[in-house]
């Protein structure tokens, strides 16, 4: 219970944050999160992970159904990702994931061993 | 321990945001800052457009003072229609910044040479740096000073101009860092505000794209190597068979001013044998800049009213240079294709009339030799005397690096383009000046803003009467049934040859004398043959002018129009639409039957005969299929070269361009044989050893594109919209289509018919136009090159002067924007 409740925190901070401040801050509220709630290190980084990555997987999925794919392919070219939209978007989501997921494992060890 | 997990575990967080938001060097380019580019909440993603979107928005701004309502049509053209004309012209800048941003911000950084401030001195390969350094040098930011000056001393036009800028940089502030256009964020910059002296920088650009070439360098290194008689018959000043646009004779004058050559002209200039050559290769725009505009009357057209066409051809990339529009405002209603970066309809139509623009071509930029002191080049010698030069400072940012500077010295001719900082290839430590028309006050906008409104014939040539450089032939045809063509700018009046060669900067005998009068450049005004036409020929019988007209004249587009239009009656306006994507070779219908009786047939093997058997299977059409296209074109170039060529590479400097049709008019006249032999053998080669040598030589090429299966002309020539940063990604690349340099659909690789547009003057005028491209900039938008296949068939759209009511009750229309005082 306590897992999914940080996931939802990640993901709802997650995407709270960067609406006012850089696109990276959402590492700081993972980190906060993680900090406060605290749950062991492993669980912490795979929630801290799962939350971010799920919503900037649902993030993407739905911009880019509703753009038909258009920009995705040609970014998958540039970058180069052989034009591939969904390897793209699992790219931009493990960025997000391994982001949060870090800077959640840091919150998590930062603090002290529960007593 | 688990502190230490905790330092690491924050360490990599660390480490990964701080990569992520750094630009990385690949491979000697710079990545966009990941991270960021990726975010779906500020990155690319942001420019993914849902392809459904609408545009619908209520926008207040203090600058408006009336309400203007915008319906986007189906197409996404906006339909502008403005209680007060300044108010159109904030919203045209507005939307024009709404949709193409990038683009008309880049365009300027072109012009103003200033690349290297975003792209850093050198990146992908292009040294940025000098570029910059050669418009700058070029004289742009100042040309574009004293067309600022002019602009903004013509009052309505000035008050266009700030309600313009306004427009743009109210979009521009509305935006935050995740609005910004894709290429902002690959690129790591931010949109700067507009100003008046950017829409006069980009109106510079398309001075320079269109009156800005010349081979001047290039023809005083032929002349070196060339005898005279040589010389005349590579670079004909006159070709026979060619009717100019302006078939009436010319006014009697009884005082015209007279041009007469310095007295010293042949020891210092013809006879003169200098080599030169600049180092910094200059950058050109692409020679077949060029278009086709006709007009045909009432009494040649099925519905007898008067139909116009007009087809620009330019440089082919996305962001499209053009920009559909209806504006309507009380003081006049058109529809055209509009430039970004500028308040303006540049081709189109309004309520009583259409125009169309197509090049004069004329050479308007010569080069002085200067003589300075010494290198501090404060003083140079001019009739006589020491004469002081101020020295311009050009300041030149680089990204990350040092700021660069060019001193530039201002002489009586211009800027000194060259000089030994910024030398000629043969270190000669010598000073070119440039002398250009486009550096003259001179205010073409407030033309264009006179031309859109004009209600008759006298409107127009009112209109046009104040358009100096780059000159340009506007046709015209109104509801009232008159159609007409002049060609408008301010040309120098030269003796003969003179500008093609460098000439002395000592001595003000070399100076240009004086301008044409207007009532040299006469208007074609209902002529009895019930058309006129134009497509970068000669304005006038060059035998009978009274000046020299140097330029860039194109020929078999011209001649195959007239020829089409003398012959046509009942004229539609899908006949126009057949003319304007015609196919048809004029070029090879006069030069296959001349090579053909120089072709040694018996010395061809069967390889060799098999293509001979498709050229003579020819058409003559340059369609997509054709094969005998390819083959023509290949075989025509492998002449140039064999015949032209040795004599050419006599040295490695740079050397002008022999046009097919020079090469023509020499086998035809014999003249050839001043060239036939190839000056690097013992033995005499004939014209027919050059001929059948330039067929068998092309062979190898022919069989190694028929391997790889793109023999046929559409997938030889390889078409192709780039977008601006030549990003593969976002360009519509291997576009199947014919066309071709002569054609008069031009399209090639990547230029050609950039707006096609046919307008019949009925009472409900019945419009239609196509350019490849599409409305938005963004690669993200389906709107983006949305309009590419359609002109590839060769197909249009009909477009439509709406009234209000009527699009407003349109159903397919994508949205309405209404703009009010705030």
């Amino acid at each position: 219970m306590k897992f999914i409740i940080v996931l939802l925190l990640v993901a709802l901070l997650g995407f709270a944050a960067p609406l006012y401040f850089d696109w990276w801050s959402f590492a700081v509220t993972s980190f906060i999160i993680a900090l406060f709630i605290h749950q062991r290190a492993f669980a912490a980084f795979i929630a801290g992970f799962t939350g971010m990555f799920l919503l900037w997987l649902f993030l993407t999925l739905i911009i880019d159904n509703a753009n038909q794919h258009i920009l995705s392919q040609r970014i998958a070219q540039l970058l180069p990702l052989n034009g591939s939209s969904l390897l793209l978007i699992l790219i931009t989501a493990l960025i997000g994931g391994l982001i949060s997921g870090f800077a959640a494992l840091t919150g998590s060890l930062a603090r002290r061993r529960s007593s | 321990m688990r502190i230490i997990g905790c330092i690491i575990s924050a360490l990599i967080t660390i480490a990964l945001i701080y990569v992520l938001n750094i630009q990385l060097t690949l491979s000697g380019n710079k990545t966009p800052r990941l991270g960021f580019f990726l975010s779906p909440q500020t990155g690319f993603w942001q420019s993914a457009e849902p392809v459904n979107e609408t545009f619908n928005a209520t926008l207040k701004f203090p600058q408006l003072s009336g309400k203007t309502e915008v319906y986007f049509d189906e197409r996404l053209v906006p339909h502008v229609y403005a209680e007060n004309e300044n108010d159109a012209w904030f919203v045209q800048g507005y939307l024009h910044a709404k949709f193409r941003l990038w683009q008309m911000d880049f365009q300027t950084y072109a012009a103003g040479g200033r690349l290297s401030e975003i792209m850093g001195d050198s990146s992908n390969g292009t040294n940025f740096l000098k570029i910059d350094k050669f418009f700058r040098r070029l004289g742009m930011v100042y040309a574009a000073e004293k067309s600022l000056h002019a602009m903004e001393n013509d009052a309505p036009l000035k008050a266009a101009c700030d309600a313009y800028t306004a427009g743009v940089n109210a979009y521009i502030s509305s935006l935050s860092e995740k609005d910004y256009p894709i290429e902002y964020k690959l690129l790591n910059y931010k949109p700067e505000p507009w100003t008046n002296m950017k829409s006069a920088l980009f109106i510079k650009y398309m001075s320079w794209d269109l009156a800005g070439y010349e081979q001047d360098f290039e023809k005083t290194n032929a002349k070196a190597f060339l005898s005279r008689a040589q010389y005349e018959a590579l670079f004909p000043y006159v070709l026979d068979s060619i009717q100019p646009i302006i078939t009436d004779p010319l006014p009697r004058l009884t005082h015209i001013l007279a041009v007469k050559p310095p007295a010293n002209v042949d020891s210092i200039y013809f006879n003169y044998k200098n080599v030169v050559a600049p180092a910094n290769k200059p950058i050109k725009p692409n020679k077949e800049n060029g278009s086709n505009n006709w007009a045909v009357a009432g009494s040649k057209t099925k519905s007898g009213r008067p139909i116009l066409c007009n087809d620009p051809h330019l440089g082919l990339n996305l962001p499209s240079l053009w920009f559909e529009m209806q504006i309507s405002t009380p003081n006049f209603n058109s529809y055209g294709a509009t430039l970004c970066g500028a308040p303006n309809v540049l081709i189109g139509f309004n309520d009583n009339c259409a125009w169309g623009l197509t090049n004069a071509e004329r050479d308007v930029k010569d080069y002085y030799e200067v003589k300075f002191k010494d290198s501090t080049m404060h003083q140079y010698w001019f009739d006589s005397n020491w004469r002081d030069a101020e020295i311009r400072d050009e300041i030149i940012k680089i990204r990350n690096k040092q700021n660069d500077t060019e001193h530039i010295a201002m002489t009586v001719w211009g800027p000194v383009m060259y000089d030994p900082h910024y030398p000629d290839k043969l270190n000669s430590n010598k000073y070119y000046a440039c002398r250009w028309k486009a550096h003259d006050e001179s205010n073409e906008l407030g033309a264009l803003f006179r031309l859109m409104r004009a209600k008759n014939y006298d409107d127009y040539l009112n209109a046009i009467s104040i358009f100096k450089c780059p000159g340009q032939n506007f046709v015209f045809a109104d509801k009232a049934g008159d159609i007409a063509i002049k060609q408008a700018g301010e040309f120098p009046a030269e003796w003969y040859r003179q500008g093609d060669f460098l000439m002395p900067g000592d001595d003000s005998s070399y100076a240009w004398q004086g301008y044409i009068s207007d009532s040299l450049q006469p208007v074609m005004h209902n002529p009895e043959g019930g058309f006129v036409s134009s497509a970068n020929q000669y304005p006038y019988y060059p035998r009978i002018y009274p000046y020299y007209m140097p330029a860039y004249f194109s020929y078999y587009r011209s001649w195959l129009i007239n020829r089409s239009l003398s012959s046509m009656q009942n004229i539609t306006v899908d006949d126009m639409k057949m003319l304007q994507t015609n196919f048809y070779n004029l070029l090879a219908e006069n030069a296959l039957p001349v090579l053909m009786t120089y072709l040694d047939i018996s010395d061809l093997n069967n390889d060799e005969n098999k293509y001979l058997n498709l050229l003579e299977k020819w058409n003559l059409v340059n369609d997509a299929d054709s094969k005998g296209a390819t083959v023509f074109k290949l075989w025509v170039d492998s002449c140039l070269s064999k015949i032209y060529g040795d004599e050419l590479s006599q040295s490695s400097l740079p050397m002008p361009t022999i046009e097919p049709q020079a090469m023509l008019k020499n086998i035809l006249k014999d003249s050839a044989k001043l060239f036939a032999d190839n000056i690097n053998t013992y033995d005499i080669e004939t014209l027919n050893d050059d001929i059948t040598a330039a067929f068998k030589s092309i062979v190898p090429v022919l069989e190694k594109a028929e391997l790889g299966n793109d023999f046929e002309w559409g997938k030889f020539k390889d078409s192709h919209v780039s977008h601006l940063l030549k990003i593969p990604a976002f360009s519509h690349l291997h576009i199947n289509v014919g066309g071709g340099v002569n054609i008069i659909n031009a399209i090639g690789a990547n230029h050609g018919p950039s707006w096609r547009m046919i307008v019949e003057l009925t009472d409900d005028i019945n419009a239609y136009g196509i350019y490849p491209g599409g409305q938005s900039g963004n690669p993200g938008s389906r709107y983006y090159d949305n309009f590419i296949d359609t002109w590839t068939k060769g197909n249009y759209y009909k477009i439509h002067l709406y009234q209000k009511d009527e699009i407003a009750t349109k159903k397919n229309n994508l949205g309405k924007l209404i703009f009010s005082k705030s």
